[in-house]
């Protein structure tokens, strides 16, 4: 396979590059004759001022945690040496609780797991449930949920950015990228009825079919979105400032990366061309002319890049399947899994037969198991399920991208300082009720 | 630019013969072609490979429970194999209390795109007791304490296993076996009381107060106790 | 609409027999109104409802306009507790630390289904209601609510610090909690507010 390189040019509007052209920080010691020279260059620490490393706890609760994350870390002065952190706060029994709802009533619960990709956890439950029902879909079906999908990448990155941004002490970019989010929250809410928490999906098909004047809602929103993408990469990507604070920055490189099971832009950023889209492809995603970017230090700034390339890709992908979108039924034929449509359920009487045991008790799937994986914006969310030939699930399991990623943070901060942390840890990009389930 | 980061492309190892993948389309309950991985683990393991299934076309290992460690490590380094990637460590229990619990390992091959899944059988009333995959693959830690935490599977090898989702000094059980009921073993109250009087955040561990220890900030018994290798409390 | 009037909220009733002068039902009316329209909310955010409450500070559902921009992360410095998200057991000490540490006068927002009873997470986890660890004013039902949802939330906020009285003197009494059981409830009415109902309990059957 081909790969293009990109390279940006990072040639500053301020000052403030070295000889070789690297951002350089402010100095901030001064030597005997009282100029200032860089820190680094400064005589070594005198024994007395050696001390005792401190041991501080950022969270449970703060606002740069990115939910209810806690993190011990032991300083010496403001440079790490070791971090560990405690998860847990938002453990609320998913996995428990889907051994004993139905699969159609799992999908709410797959919204609350990744509450910002809850288009897209959807669909990945939806294709793993039909994976082990045994169903296949209509072409309508696939095309919706790759627009799902790609509009719920676009928005988690879009709550990534703003947030990543305020921890790097830009405020700017939330208020301009949250504005982008609500124009996609008025167009999920038009189409299923729910802002954020959406259960777009059923198995076998959809909860609702797009309405009219939908398609042209979106393609004035992929004609509109990029600009501001453009926008704030002008205020950021080139920036001293914040190039300062996120190149060289927690830098994982490829064979760590894959060891640590990282995924997502998290695992491109160092270089390891993994996208379950392109490798492990699902919903046609073969047949989407899309790029992957991938980045090549693994540092945070890296993590940036690959992330805001991947939203205007996703405008791509948005573009093609707007094109592409086929009429047809959007629901599968099978009444067996989807509801009768309600004047044929209080009509007809096997309707209603079919109506009274999906909702009592459930569809059944035969004996077996699946493990599906879809490209979230967080990276590899799998669903692996058991079933036993009843209508309840008797392993539900959730692959959780970022609790694997944010297991690596301990080997990502070591010898950085405090606020790098922050850095470090907005640039994995978590969600805690992912993570804790 | 260094070695370090040059890209890696999933799939190199296959060769530039072999298509793209696809998505699947009308995949077979029980009739699909096993990952070509079984056959070798056959050839190397022998009697340890106890059975081998394809359910909708993902193939199943079943692996003696001793063995798992090697047999892992083989997967991951033989050049034939390469499952460099470990995609989840969990475990399943079944509704019938009879069938053993399940430890399942998801094992992918970056370079060969495949898709391994490996089990060891652990039966009711002997020791829920596994090898550790850490050394390995290092995205076992906090799969394998999660594991431990909601299932009650010690890991041998692994370097801290604690719990990790639940509150160290939880005390109901472990959540995800089957008969541990959906709402909890104590009543509401009682585990309001439980949790508000252990406070846990309000105390480092003992892990963390080792960096106290060098500076004799610890009580005696609270040195001695972290000599002893004791990881949680106060 | 019920048989007997409701009693509107707006009505201030004065006692002739109280301490009250007219000097301090406008000092009383000037401090509410100051409190009211300066809330400092500590955003307890941990679930989906803390991405809608982002969402109402946001552009569009903007909470400056409430006097609420400034949120304020650290306890010591708020006024309003909005506990948006639910709360599972591991997190119930730090959210009622949280409380303790801020200073009266103090309100709590219980945002969301899951902080006002649990929500759909009836399980061995979560807290079934923050009301049974922090004392709450106002709950606002909704998985996630609505902006708009949240806004009336805190109008009904606003209305209720507008109605307070000086010469009440129960108002800024800090609850304290029993302390061997750290609960400000008594126990059996908290088991008995936590049962499931309706149609939980069918829920709750596996394998069927």
């Amino acid at each position: 396979m081909a790969t293009k390189t990109r390279t940006v040019e990072v040639d500053l509007s301020t000052t403030g590059l070295d000889a070789q052209g690297r951002p350089q920080r402010v100095p901030l010691a001064t030597d005997e004759a009282g100029n200032l020279v860089p820190i680094n260059a400064a005589p070594a620490v005198e024994p007395e001022l050696e001390g005792e490393h401190m041991l501080i706890n950022i969270g449970p609760q703060h606002p740069a945690t990115h939910g209810v994350l806690r993190l011990v870390l032991e300083l010496d002065g403001e440079t790490v040496v070791r971090c560990v952190p405690h998860i847990g706060y938002l453990h609320c029994g998913f996995e428990k609780i889907g051994e004993y709802r139905q699969y159609n009533q799992i999908i709410p619960w797959t919204d609350r797991e990744d509450y910002l990709n809850s288009p897209g956890n959807n669909v990945a439950f939806a294709l793993g449930a039909e994976r082990l029902f045994g169903i296949e879909i209509t072409e309508r079906c696939k095309v919706l949920r790759v627009i799902a999908s790609e509009l719920s990448r676009l928005i988690s990155h879009c709550v990534w950015l703003g947030t990543f941004c305020i921890d790097i002490g830009a405020f700017t970019p939330f208020l301009w990228i949250f504005q982008q989010r609500e124009r996609v929250y008025t167009m999920l809410e038009s189409w299923i009825g729910a802002r954020l928490t959406t259960t777009l999906t059923r198995v076998g098909g959809m909860g609702a079919d797009i309405p009219d004047g939908w398609t042209e809602d979106l393609a004035n929103f992929v004609r509109t979105f990029p600009k501001v993408l453009d926008e704030c990469s002008t205020m950021l990507t080139k920036n001293a400032i914040w190039v300062g604070r996120t190149v060289g920055l927690g830098a994982m490189s490829a064979e760590e990366a894959v060891n640590y099971g990282l995924s997502g832009p998290m695992l491109r950023a160092s270089g390891v061309a993994y996208d379950v889209r392109k490798d492990f492809p699902y919903l046609d995603y073969e047949t989407y002319d899309f790029d992957v970017p991938v980045g090549q230090a693994g540092d945070v700034y890296d993590r940036y890049l690959v992330r805001m390339e991947e939203m205007r890709q996703s405008i791509r992908i948005l573009e093609q399947a707007l094109k592409r979108l086929p009429d047809g039924p959007v629901n599968v034929d099978d009444p067996r899994v989807i509801l009768p449509p309600k004047s044929k359920a209080t009509s007809d009487m096997e309707s209603m037969i079919h109506h009274f045991k999906q909702v009592m008790e459930g569809p059944r799937p035969p004996i077996g198991e699946a493990y599906v994986a879809v490209e979230s914006p967080k990276g590899e969310k799998g669903y692996y399920m058991v079933s036993d030939g009843t209508s309840k699930p008797v392993r539900w399991r959730i692959r959780p991208p970022s609790f694997v990623n944010l297991s690596a943070i301990p080997k990502m901060v070591e010898g950085h300082l405090l606020s790098d942390v922050i850095a470090i840890n907005a640039s994995i990009d978590i969600v805690m009720g992912e993570i804790d389930r | 630019m260094s070695d370090r980061f040059l890209p890696v492309l999933a799939g190199h190892a296959e060769g530039s013969e072999v298509a793209p993948p696809t998505t699947p389309r009308n995949v077979p309950y029980r009739d699909g072609t096993p990952n070509p991985s079984v056959d070798a683990l056959r050839a190397k393991f022998g009697e340890a490979v106890q059975r081998a299934d394809v359910v909708w076309n993902e193939t199943t290992v079943f692996v003696d429970k001793a063995r798992v460690g090697e047999v892992i490590q083989w997967l991951h380094g033989e050049p034939s194999q390469r499952y460099d990637y470990l995609v989840d460590v969990t475990a399943v229990e079944y509704r019938d209390l009879d069938r053993p619990i399940e430890v399942v390992w998801h094992l992918r091959s970056l370079p060969y795109r495949r898709f391994l899944r490996v089990k060891a059988l652990l039966f009711k009333g002997q020791p829920l007791v596994v090898p550790s995959v850490w050394a390995i693959y290092k995205s076992a830690d906090w799969m394998e304490r999660e594991c431990y935490d909601m299932f009650g599977i010690r890991f041998e090898g692994h370097p801290d296993l604690r719990r990790i989702l639940m509150w160290e000094q939880y005390k109901e059980g472990f959540p995800l076996r089957k008969d541990f009921p959906l709402r909890g073993r104590f009543s509401r109250s009682e585990q309001l009381r439980q949790i508000l009087a252990l406070n846990p955040e309000a105390k480092y561990s003992m892990e963390e107060l080792t960096v106290l220890e060098a500076y004799d900030e610890l009580s005696l018994e609270q040195r001695q106790r972290l000599r002893a290798g004791e990881k949680v409390g106060e | 609409m019920g048989l007997s009037p409701r009693p509107d909220a707006n009505v201030v009733t004065v006692d002739p027999q109280s301490q009250e002068s007219w000097v301090t039902t406008k000092l009383d009316l000037l401090v509410n109104w100051g409190r009211a329209n300066s809330l400092w909310p500590m955003p307890f955010g941990t679930a989906c409802c803390a991405i809608e409450f982002m969402a109402t500070a946001a552009s569009k559902f903007d909470l400056a306009r409430f006097g609420m921009e400034r949120m304020s992360f650290s306890p010591r410095q708020a006024d309003v507790l909005i506990c948006a998200g639910r709360v599972p057991f591991k997190l119930a000490p730090v959210i009622r630390r949280i409380w303790q540490q801020m200073p009266q006068p103090k309100w709590c927002i219980s945002m969301g289904a899951c902080a006002s009873s649990g929500g759909m997470f009836d399980n061995y986890a979560v807290v079934q209601g923050i009301d049974t660890i922090i004392p709450v004013d106002v709950y606002v039902p909704g998985c996630p609510p609505r902006p708009e949802g949240l806004m009336y939330g805190i109008m009904m906020l606003q209305q209720k610090v507008m109605r307070e009285r000086m010469s009440d003197k129960s108002l800024r009494n800090e609850m304290e909690p029993d302390p061997r059981s750290q609960l400000y409830i008594p126990p059996p009415l908290i088991d008995e507010v936590s049962e499931p109902f309706g149609n939980a309990i069918h829920q709750t059957r596996s394998g069927l």
